[in-house]
């Protein structure tokens, strides 16, 4: 025991809390990510996977009947798979998102509880909810990226702003995380909220944001799924970008603006949800 | 207290309202730099929602509260800063090691890698944890995260160590080393807060005490001055078997200062337990075991609430 003993300082000389207030979000994040790094393995090849099987069943398979099947061998003018692939870009953003936000949302209230022993240091609920968000963002980015890199390999993706599209996927990605983060810190019953939002908000936005097909070729009552799906204004956004898609000024204004006040909001209402769980 | 040292925390009239429920009704105390300081009450006393208070992690009702000479409500990071907390109930970071609970906490700290590092080389050591700093802490016993829990605590060097329930859960062993630990930052000046419902933890840890039932505060004093002013000397402890128990207690009254009937057994206080159980044997009365034993904290909690502490 003595031998290694330090001389004793106390944390008024040794703790900076200017600096935590400052970085507070950062330690948080970091050490989100230090846990997903246990997983690196099948993170890795989870993020490989994926894609592959998508490209090949979906991307592939779907798209040599589509293609052989309509005008010209297109849709919206290019091949399928070319049409698929911000899409599919836009959903792994979205899922990967959802399930890196509420999953360590879940455990740091619930499960684990670890959220209430962060927040018996300096580091405030609103540290906490930016951090586990950049965490999501972090891990999220990593498989649009490398999905990204796969779809590059099966050459649907031609042309030289085509990257950008990792960054529309990845913005409707974080708009709709930092609101799901706050729902599920707001939200009491964790099994229901779970199963609902899997049900009923993430696989209807997956199949009717015009995905597959372009939204206008649905009926009307069902379009209205995808004006609101973050998904959607995401996946307009990506197409025009990889294949130039056509997007009038105030259409493109409108996705954007649609994608930015969800993060916005998300980010502020979590801000709040994660302050006044920590507090109760 | 030491008159001298500052006061790190002042309650008045604290309270914490719920909807339909008071939790902490109107308290007022003061602790010390280098004091250890105990809340002592069953539980739903209030004694870990005055503890969340106290740890600027849950506002107050109404009263007011300064600790390091803040307001929590206002303050609430800078007070954090130097607090250790130990929950009642551990929340470490499962999937990590040993070595990664305390090196993540000591970043929510601010404090740098390399000090992290060199305290946590320390925290082993205290924590008796050095074989187990590679392992994940979803494999280890349930002492040992304890321990751990505490560690985590110590990592930022804190002013005031908090302990809700320290050694709740823990086999007598293990509870011995933690006192012994916890005593030597007492004396190395750490001010300590700890709430229990046990006993003799308080009489071990504690230089005062509040005892709390109901949110409300009932006593305040050193264990010792608590013991001699709700309690006498010593305790003769009698059972004559669970019917006749409250047939002789009218008999029993009569012989001593006052008496307490529990359903299993007797007690009886008195100055002198071995001349009480002399005189009861004499008139006649002859208990199937006896026991006589010196007061502690848990009679002085049956004088002031009529209930025993663990029920």
């Amino acid at each position: 025991m003595d031998n290694k003993e330090l001389a004793r300082q106390g944390s008024l000389k040794i703790v900076d809390t200017a600096k935590i207030m400052k970085y507070g979000a950062l330690f948080v994040a970091s050490a989100r990510l230090r846990t997903l790094s246990k997983w690196m393995i099948s993170v890795i090849a989870a993020s490989f996977a994926n894609p592959l099987f998508y490209l090949l069943s979906i991307g592939v398979g779907i798209g040599s009947f589509v293609n052989a099947h309509s005008t010209n061998h297109t849709i919206d003018g290019v091949p399928y798979l070319t049409f698929l692939a911000p899409a599919l870009l836009a959903t792994v953003a979205i899922q990967d998102g959802l399930s890196e936000v509420t999953l360590p949302t879940l455990q740091g209230f619930l499960w684990e509880k670890n959220f209430f022993a962060m927040n018996a240091t300096p580091i405030t609920g609103r540290q906490i909810a930016a951090g586990t968000f950049l965490a999501a963002v972090t891990r999220t980015f990593f498989s649009v990226l490398v999905y990204f890199i796969v779809i590059l390999a099966f050459g649907a993706l031609d042309s030289g702003r085509s990257w950008i599209a990792i960054f529309t996927a990845m913005f409707a990605g974080s708009a709709f995380a930092a609101l799901m983060m706050g729902i599920t810190a707001w939200a009491k019953n964790s099994d229901l909220l779970l199963t609902f939002v899997g049900r009923f908000i993430v696989m209807p936005l997956f199949l009717f944001s015009g995905t597959f097909y372009p939204l206008s070729s649905m009926p009307i009552f069902l379009q209205w799924i995808g004006w609101i799906s973050p998904l959607w204004h995401s996946i307009e956004l990506g197409r025009y970008f990889t294949y130039g898609h056509h997007l009038s000024g105030s259409a493109f204004a409108i996705h954007f603006g649609y994608l930015l006040a969800m993060l916005v909001f998300g980010l502020l209402f979590s801000f709040n949800e994660f302050e006044k769980r920590l507090s109760k | 207290m030491n008159a001298s040292a500052p006061i790190l925390i002042r309650a008045t009239g604290l309270t914490k309202k719920y909807e339909d429920f008071v939790a902490v009704n109107g308290i007022d105390f003061s602790v010390a730099k280098g004091d250890s300081f105990g809340f002592l009450g069953p539980n739903g006393a209030g004694k870990s929602t005055t503890m969340r208070i106290i740890a600027a992690t849950l506002n107050r009702s109404s009263g007011s509260i300064e600790i390091l000479g803040k307001d929590p409500e206002l303050h609430g990071p800078e007070i954090r800063a130097h607090l250790g907390v130990v929950p009642q109930q551990d929340n470490l970071d499962q999937a990590l090691t040993v070595t990664e609970n305390l090196y993540v906490y000591g970043r929510y700290f601010g404090l740098p890698k390399k000090f992290i590092r060199a305290k946590i080389e320390e925290l082993l050591e205290f924590a008796a944890l050095e074989e187990k700093r590679d392992v994940k802490v979803e494999a280890l016993s349930g002492g040992m995260k304890r321990r751990l829990t505490i560690a985590r605590a110590l990592i930022s060097e804190p002013e005031i160590l908090m302990l809700d329930e320290p050694t709740t859960g823990l086999d007598p062993q293990a509870r011995h080393i933690l006192w012994d630990r916890l005593f030597r930052l007492k004396e190395q000046g750490v001010t300590l807060l700890i709430t229990t419902h046990y006993m003799d933890e308080a009489e071990q840890l504690c230089d005062r005490l509040i005892v709390m039932d109901k949110g409300s505060i009932m006593a305040e004093d050193s264990p010792a001055g608590l013991i001699k002013t709700y309690s006498t000397k010593e305790v003769l402890e009698v059972r004559f078997g669970s019917d006749k128990n409250a047939l002789v207690a009218g008999q029993l009254e009569a012989l001593c200062e006052r008496i307490e009937v529990l359903p299993d057994r007797i007690l009886m206080y008195g100055e002198d337990g071995e001349n009480l159980l002399h005189t009861m044997k004499e008139s006649g009365l002859h208990p199937l075991t006896s026991l006589v034993r010196r007061s502690s904290l848990e009679d002085v909690f049956l004088r002031l609430t009529g209930r025993s502490l663990i029920e």
